[in-house]
């Protein structure tokens, strides 16, 4: 079939790394950034890296929903575990991430007799509530625009069939308030970015035109094989180049300009924007999703009256810079030694998408 | 938690479709996709398929691989 013979090995396309080659010439070196979990995981899986001329530098942005969430969220969730009647379901990925004391995460708590179990879907948390009708099932919805229409589709489908001992935990985040912000911040230097194209496919191509707009730098809206992250790269480096900063679909065969409207409409049904907090950004305005009060009693923030605790950072973990492209996982004293993924110290390393973690399992 | 997948549909029912990719079969939330079909590809994520894949796009796309690669 068509989409799994797609060029899956950057040595199959030798001739997109010779056109990215010239164009560095032109260019001098430049820093890309891609802002998404997957991408950095085919990145670092397909070896681009040590491909790619030396001019043109791969940074990985605050693109995994895992790792930027804060600890005092984490602390906050870890308290609510606590409690006898409540049943804790999330991604396998957030269950593992520490709160502030580190080694203390929800699977810890699992192994400890706490009520917490890892779901693939929103929809698997669902049936785990109906299955468990003696308990209050709270699922942890984490994730970017890609995650929140499904999750708004759950949340009705609970509101639906009225089954009042599941809530969700909103924990998702929208990409264009952190990319701005990121851009915004002093120590910003990044010359072009690979947009997102699972997000991308939600929101639509068109909601990155603010790049060139607003910033006057280039993206591209990126697919996921070798073949997408060179074409991609090489339409960044060309643009850079000739000085034509644009927004580019290299994604089509997925994205529209538009974006999903069904899915859009069932987010804006459910969600409305919310001020949220990210781990090394810190509070951004409208960059979260809020339940809306229709909603409440679906809403675990309400039904729980929860509160996060104080925001303490985990001491010598340089999460925030490398989740900003300023620090890389190797420069963190902490890195390989300290902290692996068998024993991480910070988001970056726990989740498999982080960029600590790429980092560490592939180089 | 974040990846995805493209999966080919084979029956729908109501919301729900039986989707299959590399001898793997499962069911999938189709909430949110217009019009599917039977044969339809969709790109699978925690679940819920988000979008339809072109396959008319797909073949743009490798085509478009053809011509860097014959201007060279
Ligand atoms: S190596 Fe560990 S401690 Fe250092 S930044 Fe990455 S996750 Fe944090």
């Amino acid at each position: 079939m068509l989409y799994e013979n797609w060029f899956k090995n950057p040595g199959d396309v030798p001739f997109l790394l010779k056109k990215i080659t010239e164009y560095s010439k032109q260019t001098g070196p430049i820093r890309l950034m891609e802002v998404c979990g997957t991408h950095t995981m085919s990145i670092a899986r397909s070896g681009i890296k040590s491909v790619l001329p030396e001019n043109v530098q791969l940074l990985s942005g605050p693109g995994c929903p895992v790792c930027v969430t804060p600890a005092n969220i984490i602390d906050m969730i870890l308290s609510l575990s606590e409690r006898e009647d409540i049943l804790i379901t999330s991604y396998g990925d957030l269950l593992r991430v520490p709160g502030s004391i580190r080694g203390d995460n929800l699977l810890k708590r699992r192994a400890g007799g706490g009520n917490v179990e890892s779901v693939y879907s929103p929809m698997d948390a669902l049936r785990l509530a109906e299955d468990h009708p003696e308990k209050e099932a709270v699922f942890l919805g984490a994730g970017f625009e890609t995650t929140a229409p499904g999750t708004a589709a759950c949340l009705l489908e609970a509101a639906s069939r009225r089954l009042d001992n599941f809530s969700v935990l909103c924990l998702l985040k929208q990409t264009e308030p952190a990319l701005r912000s990121l851009i915004e911040s002093p120590d910003f230097a990044v010359s072009g970015f690979l947009c997102p194209g699972h997000v991308a496919a939600i929101i639509g191509a068109d909601r990155f035109s603010f790049l060139p707009g607003d910033y006057r730098l280039p993206g591209v809206v990126a697919g996921f094989e070798a073949a997408d992250l060179l074409c991609s790269i090489l339409e960044l480096t060309r643009m850079l180049a000739e000085n034509r900063p644009a927004l580019k679909n290299e994604y089509t065969r997925l994205v529209r300009p538009g974006g999903n409207p069904a899915a859009l409409s069932l987010m804006e049904k459910v969600f409305r924007p919310a001020p949220s907090r990210w781990r090394g950004l810190g509070y951004i305005d409208g960059s979260g999703y809020a339940i809306r009060d229709e909603y409440a009693s679906w809403d675990a923030m309400q039904k729980f009256s929860l509160k996060p605790p104080a925001e303490t950072e985990i001491p010598g973990c340089q999460c925030s810079g490398v989740i900003r492209g300023v620090v890389r996982p190797a420069d963190c004293p902490l890195f390989g030694n300290i902290c692996s993924p068998a024993s991480p110290v910070g988001p970056c390393m726990v989740s498999g998408e982080g960029a600590c973690a790429a980092a560490y399992q592939y180089g | 938690m974040c990846l995805a997948m493209p999966m080919k549909i084979n029956e729908i029912d109501g919301p729900l479709a039986r989707c299959e990719a590399g001898g793997l079969s499962q069911n999938i939330r189709i909430d949110f996709i217009t019009d599917p079909k039977p044969g339809d590809y969709v790109m699978v994520h925690a679940g819920f398929a988000i979008e339809k894949m072109s396959e008319k796009e797909a073949l743009e796309n490798i085509e478009l691989l053809e011509e860097i690669k014959n201007a060279l």
